[in-house]
């Protein structure tokens, strides 16, 4: 399916580079990370994107200054392809002031909200609504501008993500619900959590346009999504889109994921998504081993940096969480 | 200059003058639109403002208590109605997780100046799923404000002032207030928050009352005065932030206090601001501070039974008699 319409549309070589260097920063970012958490430089939960790299690559590339993103619990992904700083991001794991949220919020609240980005969640579900408040707000100022949710399987059995998706339908709202669906919530394997295991037909259901995607593939994700948001621009929202996925291990840094079965997590890996944009890149944007090479080491160098520049950074300052807590 | 108001309408046109100033302010909730809502608070302003503004939704308050949040947060000013304070608590996630803790979460950066308009209390047997107050559960909650005015001015000044502030803001009105009528002064009517109102000053006994607690506790007053009795009736009108300095200095002049709430008397606002004065203002007791609370109990459908649940007017003037017949402390020691 999605190879398919890859192919009809060949992509440019400023995309697949894109989609390449999202992808990557996120797979950097993750493996890095944990081995930080490992460190115990790292506190508090982490739960890593990796393995679904491909869904918020390809939807963020498709999206544009103005539109606005809401995360799950599982946001660094989402953070990182909506372009923010892995800097503040790294500080902000770390605790320190020049994190994004001044160590006050941690890995499941980051957020951005002068860019758009209304954070990560720690409770599953919760983006749904926030989104579908944002594309209200935006119909109701009066511009075009799109909001993306990002939520998962496990959110889909929330009564807000039917509620709230009812919502943008009845209003018509520049909407577009990703449904991350990577099988689980938390260790629940879906066909125990649902009867009807294709998520996107909770969409069809409330008269909403829904589609299903190969969400390890970057390129058809994009590809669906550019779609979606030009409908949406015109009117046309909201829309659902199932991006079906597989962790790479368990719902957080320190769950082993035994309930994961070696085939199925062997069949995704094979068809991992950074290997994909990878592969994309060299052989139809023609990008050399030595170019993907130079990508890769400027990334793992921005990385590094980053974890310089927080280690570097000052520490929060109690005296002004205590002036901060009189406005309480 | 000031013109004669029912609380509803006060009500209404604070909304319809900041939907006026500023256009980002919007309203949503169950039968608010052509119908002007149960209390007719909103009627008129989709005929003025049109359906972008002025939206019905769905019987959905999880949802709609979200999608005000989101709303708030990437920069609009909803105002969410609830119809009633019972139905608030199937979005709780949405205001206790979402709205009250962003501000926080993110290094005080994110802002979210969401309303949730909505009623509750007693009044003519609407029984236990439509009769609670439940001021004290998001009064609990870091990061709410609370707002209970008591007054159709208050209730206009409040509205405003919560329209132009940007923290969310649950705006708990009053069942039994919504046809009662008061002078609202003219012009630009703007009350902040955290400043309370003397109802009716006094010497002997401070009384600290809020919502329709306050017109039973001015009915207290006027009993009592005929008997000499000079009540003095405080109302802080937000609980948060609560006007702290105007009841220490009340309960400093008459040394004696009683607080009444119509909420049930377990964990509640009363309990807690009666261990703000016995903190703060001890040696200025007289008199051990009296509570008149709701029974902890769930609001019964029969009349007699829900008179009996919440204070009474006669509740409250057994309260300052009791508070007066105390002997003072040093007294009591001997």
């Amino acid at each position: 399916m999605s190879e398919q319409a890859s192919k009809a549309n060949a992509p440019s070589r400023e995309l697949l580079e894109k989609l390449f260097k999202t992808a990557y920063k996120i797979r950097v970012f993750e493996s890095e990370g944990i081995k930080l958490y490992r460190q115990g430089l790292i506190r508090g939960y982490f739960h890593p994107y990796l393995g679904q790299e491909g869904i918020a690559t390809g939807v963020c590339a498709a999206l544009s200054e103005g539109d606005y993103i809401a995360s799950t619990h599982r946001g660094h992904g989402h953070c990182i392809a909506w372009g923010a700083d892995v800097k503040r991001m790294v500080a902000e794991l770390l605790q320190k002031d020049t994190g994004y949220c001044k160590g006050y919020g941690g890995s499941m609240h980051i957020a951005d909200i002068s860019v758009g980005n209304l954070g990560a969640n720690g409770i599953v579900g919760a983006g749904t609504p926030l989104g579908v408040g944002a594309a209200l707000a935006n119909q109701i100022k009066g511009n075009d501008a799109v909001t993306v949710t990002f939520t998962t399987d496990g959110a889909s059995n929330n009564g807000t993500f039917m509620e709230s998706l009812n919502l943008a339908a009845i209003w018509n709202l520049n909407f577009v619900l990703v449904i991350e669906n990577n099988q689980y919530a938390v260790s629940t394997r879906i066909e125990e959590s649902t009867r009807e295991t294709d998520l996107y037909k909770r969409g069809i259901a409330l008269g909403v346009e829904s589609h299903l995607v190969d969400g390890n593939d970057p390129i058809a994700v994009h590809e669906i999504m550019q779609d979606a948001v030009a409908k949406c621009r015109r009117g046309e929202g909201p829309i659902v889109i199932e991006a079906r996925t597989y962790r790479h291990m368990g719902h957080h840094v320190n769950d082993p994921g035994k309930y994961m079965p070696a085939d199925k997590l062997a069949y995704y890996k094979e068809r991992d998504p950074v290997d994909r944009a990878r592969n994309a890149l060299s052989e139809m944007g023609g990008a050399t081993a030595a170019e993907i090479e130079a990508i890769e080491n400027e990334i793992k160098q921005e990385f590094e940096d980053a974890v310089e520049f927080s280690k570097a950074s000052g520490e929060v300052s109690v005296a002004e969480f205590r002036q901060f807590a009189d406005i309480y | 200059m000031a013109r004669e108001l029912m609380y509803r309408d006060a009500l209404r046109e604070a909304i319809d003058e900041e939907m006026e100033r500023n256009n980002t302010v919007f309203i949503i909730g169950e039968g608010i639109a052509e119908r002007g809502g149960s209390y007719k608070v909103t009627e008129g302003l989709l005929a003025k403002y049109g359906p972008k503004r002025v939206r019905d939704t769905p019987i959905a308050e999880a949802g709609m208590i979200g999608v005000g949040v989101g709303a708030a947060i990437a920069g609009a000013r909803p105002i969410v109605e609830i119809l009633y304070i019972d139905f608030a608590m199937l979005g709780m996630d949405m205001i206790v997780n979402q709205a009250a803790k962003f501000r926080l979460m993110t290094g005080g950066e994110g802002r979210v100046p969401f309303i949730m308009r909505t009623q509750g209390g007693t009044g003519g047997g609407v029984a236990a799923q439509h009769s609670q107050s439940l001021e004290a559960m998001f009064y609990h909650v870091p990061g709410l404000k609370v707002v209970m005015p008591s007054t159709p001015s208050d209730a206009k000044g409040l509205l405003k002032y919560a329209l132009r502030q940007d923290d969310p803001v649950m705006f708990l009105e009053h069942k039994h207030l919504y046809m009662t009528k008061g002078m609202v002064p003219d012009g630009e009517h703007i009350i902040e928050f955290g400043k309370g109102d003397i109802k009716r000053a006094g010497k002997d006994v401070t009384v600290i009352a809020w919502s329709n607690m306050v017109p039973r506790a001015l009915e207290a007053a006027a009993r009592l005065a005929e008997e000499g009795i000079d009540v003095e009736v405080i109302d802080p009108r937000t609980l948060v932030p609560l006007d702290k300095e105007m009841i220490l200095t009340s309960v400093a002049k008459t040394n004696r206090c009683v607080i009444v709430q119509e909420a049930v008397r377990r964990g509640g606002v009363a309990s807690d601001i009666a261990s703000i004065i016995q903190e703060e203002a001890f040696y200025d007791l007289d008199a051990p501070i009296e509570i008149v609370a709701g029974l902890n109990i769930p609001i019964p459908f029969n009349l007699e039974l829900e008179k009996a649940s919440v204070p009474q007017v006669d509740d409250v003037v057994a309260a300052v008699r009791r508070s007066l017949h105390a002997k003072p402390l040093a007294q009591a020691a001997e």
